[in-house]
């Protein structure tokens, strides 16, 4: 299992484009990717249920990459944060 | 063989299937089902036929207008196959025996909620892509076509009478040509089929029987005519004249490259209407000089939120680049009246054609004005364009709208966005109001170009969606023409050009007129061009100036 935290500079947050972008993006791996914020944490290839999680500019989300390619996903995941959001 | 007469308002015949217009219901029904396994499969087919027409969709918005506007379709891919509202729908299905169609209207109930309760106003906007996914897979569900038309072969396509937001949709490529049973010479029907170059017949009543669907019918533009089930030698003469006037295209298919200079040496601009980027290529097609009129309400039809800047720039920026070079006139948002939009909020009126719309709605609510205006100044750098305002009747309103323009522009150049300082202004002249004090309006812009459709409804008091108005509807009323030459006489004083866009430039019959009166553009249908062109260069001003202008000020109802 592999972890780490980013913060939002989107000044939108994570709205439907990024996050589309994300479940896409997602689908490439076979891990399991959680995302969690304070107390709540989704599935994010739940598209609905991550943009109903009105992550904003400026919030730390945590994310959870779990599974046979968590290696290559994690770190590929935290370069699209970085390039997207 | 029977046969049916109505208002032919769009040239030409027509050969092929008669096929109804296909509209979506709006009422669900609520059943319990039996065999809940079947029901789920139901869904699934329904989503992955869904899935497969968002595609489409967004490949078609790609071509148009962009990646980001293809972009809205990917998403709603996405939510119609996400997994938490499969689940829901799942649940609603296999515990609580519901009815697929109820199933997905609850299951989106719930989540257009949950994102409408958000404290984002981004995210409560979603909440209307929820819905919009939804009732796409309902209306699967329930066999309404998307788009009207589900056919393998293009077809006569009979409706009682289209919505603007109804014809933006159709898959025009299915289309041979339009049968109303309703409707008027300047409904959105007549619009588009002359824009498609393609004939209609409007006003038949309830006399097309359902029973007819699918039997091969003819279609004569010219006379107004209905065929169906011809006989061998109505159908014969009907393919004759399909030939024939196909020939006359090619003849016309001569004149391209030529000046649209009268005998004795007068020239016109001659120009397109259209109403979405689709159209360019007819309008290349037929050799015009520029367009006159780009109706942007397609952009807002086609939305089912506010569309982006973005969006708008993309769109303006095709159809900028698409004609090289060539003059673009864009009319600003001119919607209110027979053109609705649900996510605008507009109050039902009791007489929406002089209530709150165009410009109106406009200097009313300037952020979405402001949005537009950006997106027309940064597409300005991409080639010629003019810029039009709509429903024009003080000066006042011009000055602020112009106001307007010059905020966007410090704007722009304080963003480093770049755009063109040699964009036109001009007012639509529409309203007996603009046309009285086109003196005054002439020294507030670059150009003026005359809707006559509306000009004549207003002036004569005649409602142009009122079928039964006939003969007093008169777009020919020398009222009409001699506030043609008044606002012509005033514009020229004050060294603006001015054309007209409304149906009247491509009349024929009086070309002579605007020839006459001095109009230095009409801006008429891509398939009007060329006619147009033959008859300014069959015309001679010197010849028919003196008769024309003491018709105009004569009291004969018909010139």
């Amino acid at each position: 299992m592999k972890t780490f935290e980013y913060t939002i500079k989107d000044p939108v947050g994570i709205h439907a484009r990024p996050a589309g972008l994300l479940v896409k993006e997602i689908k490439k791996y076979t891990s399991t990717v959680m995302i969690c914020k304070g107390e709540k944490e989704v599935n994010a290839l739940k598209l609905m249920a991550l943009m109903g999680m009105g992550i904003k500019q400026g919030d730390t989300i945590k994310v959870t990459v779990d599974g046979a390619d968590e290696e290559k996903a994690a770190s590929e995941l935290e370069a699209f944060f970085k390039a997207n959001l | 063989m029977i046969s049916i007469q109505g208002k032919g308002v769009s040239t030409g015949v027509a050969l092929g299937p008669l096929y109804f217009y296909q509209r979506a219901k709006s009422s669900i029904s609520r059943t319990t089902v039996k065999d809940t396994q079947a029901e789920w499969e139901r869904f699934k087919a329904a989503q992955a036929k869904a899935v497969e027409q968002l595609g489409e969709l967004a490949e078609k918005a790609r071509v148009e207008a962009g990646d980001s506007a293809a972009f809205l379709f990917e998403t709603h891919q996405m939510m119609a196959e996400d997994l938490d509202y499969e689940e829901a729908i799942q649940g609603l299905i296999q515990d609580d025996k519901l009815n697929a169609e109820a199933a997905v209207s609850d299951t989106a109930a719930q989540f257009a909620d949950m994102f409408a309760n958000m404290d984002d106003p981004y995210m409560q906007a979603r909440s209307a892509d929820v819905k919009d996914v939804s009732s796409r897979i309902i209306g699967i569900l329930t066999g309404a076509v998307q788009g009207g038309i589900d056919s393998p072969v293009p077809v006569i396509l009979i409706a009682d009478d289209l919505a603007p937001s109804e014809t933006v949709q159709l898959d025009k490529s299915k289309i041979l040509g339009f049968v109303t049973e309703g409707g008027s010479g300047s409904s959105h029907t007549a619009i588009l089929a002359r824009t498609m170059g393609i004939p209609a017949i409007i006003g038949v009543g309830k006399q097309v029987k359902a029973e007819y669907a699918g039997r091969e019918v003819i279609i004569d533009g010219t006379k107004g005519e209905v065929i169906i089930d011809a006989d061998e030698a109505t159908r014969n003469l009907m393919v004759s004249k399909m030939e024939e006037l196909k020939k006359q295209r090619e003849m016309l298919e001569l004149l391209k490259g030529k000046p649209n200079k009268t005998k004795d040496g007068h020239t016109i601009r001659i120009y397109c209407n259209i109403g979405s980027p689709d159209d360019v290529a007819p309008v290349l097609g037929n050799d015009a000089g520029g367009i006159g009129l780009f109706r942007s309400e397609f952009l807002y039809l086609n939305c089912d939120d506010y569309p982006t800047e973005d969006y708008q720039f993309e769109a303006y920026k095709k159809v900028l680049s698409d004609m090289e070079g060539r003059e673009v006139v864009i009319r600003t948002l001119d919607i209110g009246a027979d053109k609705q939009i649900d996510y605008f909020d507009l109050p039902k009126e009791e007489n929406p054609a002089m209530g709150n719309r165009a410009l109106r709605i406009c200097l009313n609510r300037p952020e979405i004005f402001r949005t537009q205006l950006r997106a027309l100044y940064r597409a300005s750098a991409f080639g010629k364009l003019s810029i039009m305002f709509p429903m024009v009747t003080s000066v006042w309103e011009v000055k602020e709208a112009k106001k307007m323009c010059e905020r966007v522009k410090a704007e722009l150049t304080a963003e480093g966005k770049a755009f063109s300082n040699d964009v036109e202004l001009g007012i639509m002249i529409e309203t007996p109001a603009a046309a009285v004090m086109s003196d005054r309006l002439a020294k507030e812009v670059d150009f003026f170009s005359c809707g006559t459709n509306d000009l004549t409804q207003y002036t004569l008091a005649c409602d142009r969606q009122n079928a039964d108005l006939g003969r007093f509807f008169n777009p020919h009323h020398p009222a009409v023409l001699r506030l043609l030459k008044l606002v012509c006489d005033n514009a020229h004083k004050n060294g603006i050009w001015v054309g007209i866009c409304g149906e009247l430039g491509a009349d024929l019959s009086l070309t002579e007129t605007f020839l006459s009166i001095g109009i230095d553009e009409l801006s008429v249908s891509p398939r009007a061009v060329l006619p147009l062109r033959q008859k300014v260069r069959d015309t001679n001003v010197a010849v028919c100036r003196e008769r024309v202008l003491s018709e105009l000020m004569s009291d004969i109802n018909t010139i």
